[in-house]
């Protein structure tokens, strides 16, 4: 084989690959012209929807795993950390242009920081408490 | 910093609080669990102020509602006595439904600053969440004040009825249904507010017919609310964090309710429809004055040490009587005395003794009782034959065999300590006045069973006296 033949194979082996790539292209987008209008449409209420019922599971396992002694500092802890609701209250007071907004996040913070600050100091208390029996 | 980055907090933040509650599930990890709910905390307040667009006055304001709210929860966490755990408790669960109120009312005010809408013009579906959530949260808030004002004794107990109170609750159960109907539909304040003060008055109606001893069961379910309460506003929000936060809190308190409700053979419903016991509470207690009685016998604190020292092994049931009473100290005393002489002490607790769920354990703990002697129900049982003492300080209706055998008695089918099957049982009371129940107590008749008349702590402090002798 002269080098002329090799390089007009090659030639015509790009070429075939371009056509490919070209078809394999258009392939895409047909597909993804289908695909889009179904992400579209799904709701982004169910993918929370997904993520809220995933974490039920999650919180169910969990906790019945948590030791019955234990059931108090469970009540602190989850108390705690329900004031993340904090989150909202933050962004409330400091995205809000209304005066009302800001208010009303600024009282939610508060109220929730009581809860953050009190919870987990109790619970650290109680936990502090559970000693195992004194060896020797 | 970009949405990518605090959603990506918070996802860290979320892991960590999954952490925290997996921690409980053994007293040598949860101090390191509480520590991560902690850190989970800090990283989603943090992320979240860094969020692009927060103004500067904005995060001022911030961190003086977060230093101030900060600073009174820390006071009061630090100074509180543990007796008065389910009271603070109650407390903060309602915190957490104002605080779910207010962000509900701000994201009405605001919904441009969580992107679901204009003033006035808000996506139905967010509409949706925000008065659920909003209802709630105001029930949890209103319910808890009234349990918190029940367990400081602020109002009596006792539950409260009238006639035709269920159909009044139901009523307005069915109202808030159409005021956020109408509301989802106009987007009216005047409803948002009329959705908030509804639910209020319904959460306080609520809670009063319960009473006093059925707390467990309404701490737990308000717990369960305020989680519910968040996940509802984090729908609202479209924020990740606070629905799996609350997912997870509302599970919580959903299986403890589950525990408290089971460890009373009493369904939810029972509960929460209140008022234990008024038909089938008199027709027990007229069976069991028919039965077969004998005397009763009252013995002193004396005879108590000297049998118990001589025993093999005896078991402490505590109820709320020893927290009342605050006896758990002197308790723990009377456990070490014996315990020198060569007694094997344990500790029997029954779901739902105390206030709240786990109420006995940590009271136990405080006193330094170590949590290997603590035992639950299941784990107990069995050992009571072969204890010689078993020795009841402030319960009563949860060791009662009328639960095992008599089917007419309100408390019938609820799981109890079967103490009557140690050698002798000593039982510290006031007098001989039933239960919570309102169910006398066939132990009380039986030969091998020794009343102690009197208070829980000046009882025991007087067996301790003995035994030092």
């Amino acid at each position: 084989m002269n080098p002329t033949d090799l390089a007009n194979q090659a030639t015509a082996q790009a070429q075939n690959a371009l056509r490919l790539a070209e078809q394999a292209r258009q392939i895409a987008a047909t597909a993804g012209a289908h695909v889009e209008p179904v992400l579209a449409a799904a709701d982004p209420f169910l993918f929370l929807l997904t993520i809220f019922l995933l974490a039920c599971f999650v919180g169910y396992y969990v906790v019945w795993n948590v030791t019955p002694a234990l059931h108090s500092p469970l009540m602190g802890v989850t108390n705690a950390i329900s004031s993340v609701i904090v989150v909202g209250a933050i962004l409330a007071t400091g995205l809000g242009e209304s005066t009302a907004a800001k208010v009303f996040g600024f009282l939610a913070a508060m109220l929730a920081a009581v809860n953050i600050f009190g919870g987990f100091i109790v619970t650290r208390r109680m936990l502090a408490m559970f000693q195992p029996k004194k060896r020797g | 910093m970009s949405a990518t980055f605090s959603t990506l907090a918070y996802l860290v933040a979320a892991v960590l609080f999954i952490l925290a509650l997996r921690g409980l599930s053994h007293p040598e990890t949860s101090r390191q669990g509480n520590l991560y709910g902690m850190v989970g905390m800090a990283i989603a307040i943090v992320a979240t102020l860094l969020r692009p667009g927060m103004s500067f006055g904005g995060i001022g304001l911030i961190v003086v509602a977060l230093a101030i709210g900060g600073g009174v929860g820390s006071y009061i966490a630090t100074r509180i006595q543990m007796t008065a755990l389910p009271q603070l408790v109650a407390a903060f669960h309602s915190l957490v439904g104002m605080a779910a109120v207010l962000v509900a009312a701000a994201a009405f005010y605001n919904p441009e600053s969580f992107g679901i809408g204009h003033a006035g013009a808000i996506h139905g579906g967010s509409l949706v969440e925000m008065s659920l959530g909003l209802a709630i949260g105001a029930i949890t808030f209103s319910g808890s004040v009234i349990a918190f004002a029940k367990l400081q004794a602020l109002m009596s107990g006792a539950p409260i009825t009238f006639k035709g109170q269920h159909w009044l609750n139901l009523g307005l159960g069915l109202l808030l249904l159409v005021l956020i109907v109408s509301f989802v539909s106009s987007g009216n304040d005047a409803l948002f507010w009329a959705i908030a003060l509804l639910a209020f008055a319904l959460g306080f109606l609520l809670i009063i017919p319960i009473g006093g001893a059925d707390m467990p069961v309404v701490v737990s379910m308000l717990n369960s609310y305020s989680g519910w309460a968040a996940a509802g506003i984090g729908f609202t929000l479209q924020n990740l964090l606070l629905i799996i936060t609350g997912a997870l809190v509302g599970a919580s308190g959903a299986i403890l309710s589950y525990i408290m409700c089971k460890g009373m053979n009493r369904s939810i419903i029972n509960v929460l429809l209140g008022g234990f016991g008024t038909d089938s509470g008199a027709a027990g207690a007229a069976a069991g004055a028919g039965g077969d009685r004998g005397p009763v016998k009252a013995g002193s604190p004396e005879d108590a040490a000297f049998i118990m020292k001589n025993a093999g092994k005896v078991i402490v049931v505590p109820g709320y009587g020893m927290a009342v009473a605050q006896a758990q100290q002197v308790l723990r005393e009377m456990g070490d005395l014996l315990k020198k002489d060569g007694v094997q002490v344990e500790y029997a607790i029954h779901p739902v003794a105390g206030r709240m769920p786990g109420h006995m354990n940590v009271l136990l703990a405080e006193a330094n009782v170590p949590y290997d002697d603590v035992k639950e129900l299941e784990e107990i049982n069995p050992e009571f034959a072969e204890a010689d003492v078993a020795y009841v300080i402030g319960a009563n209706d949860v060791t009662n065999p009328a639960a095992k055998t008599d089917k007419a008695s309100p408390i019938y089918g609820m799981p109890i300590l079967d103490v009557e099957r140690a050698k002798t049982v000593f039982f510290v009371k006031r007098g001989m006045s039933s239960g919570y129940a309102g169910v006398d107590n066939e132990l009380f008749f039986r030969p091998n069973t020794m009343m102690l008349f009197g208070d829980a702590k000046k009882v025991t402090q007087e067996i301790v006296q003995a035994l030092q002798k």
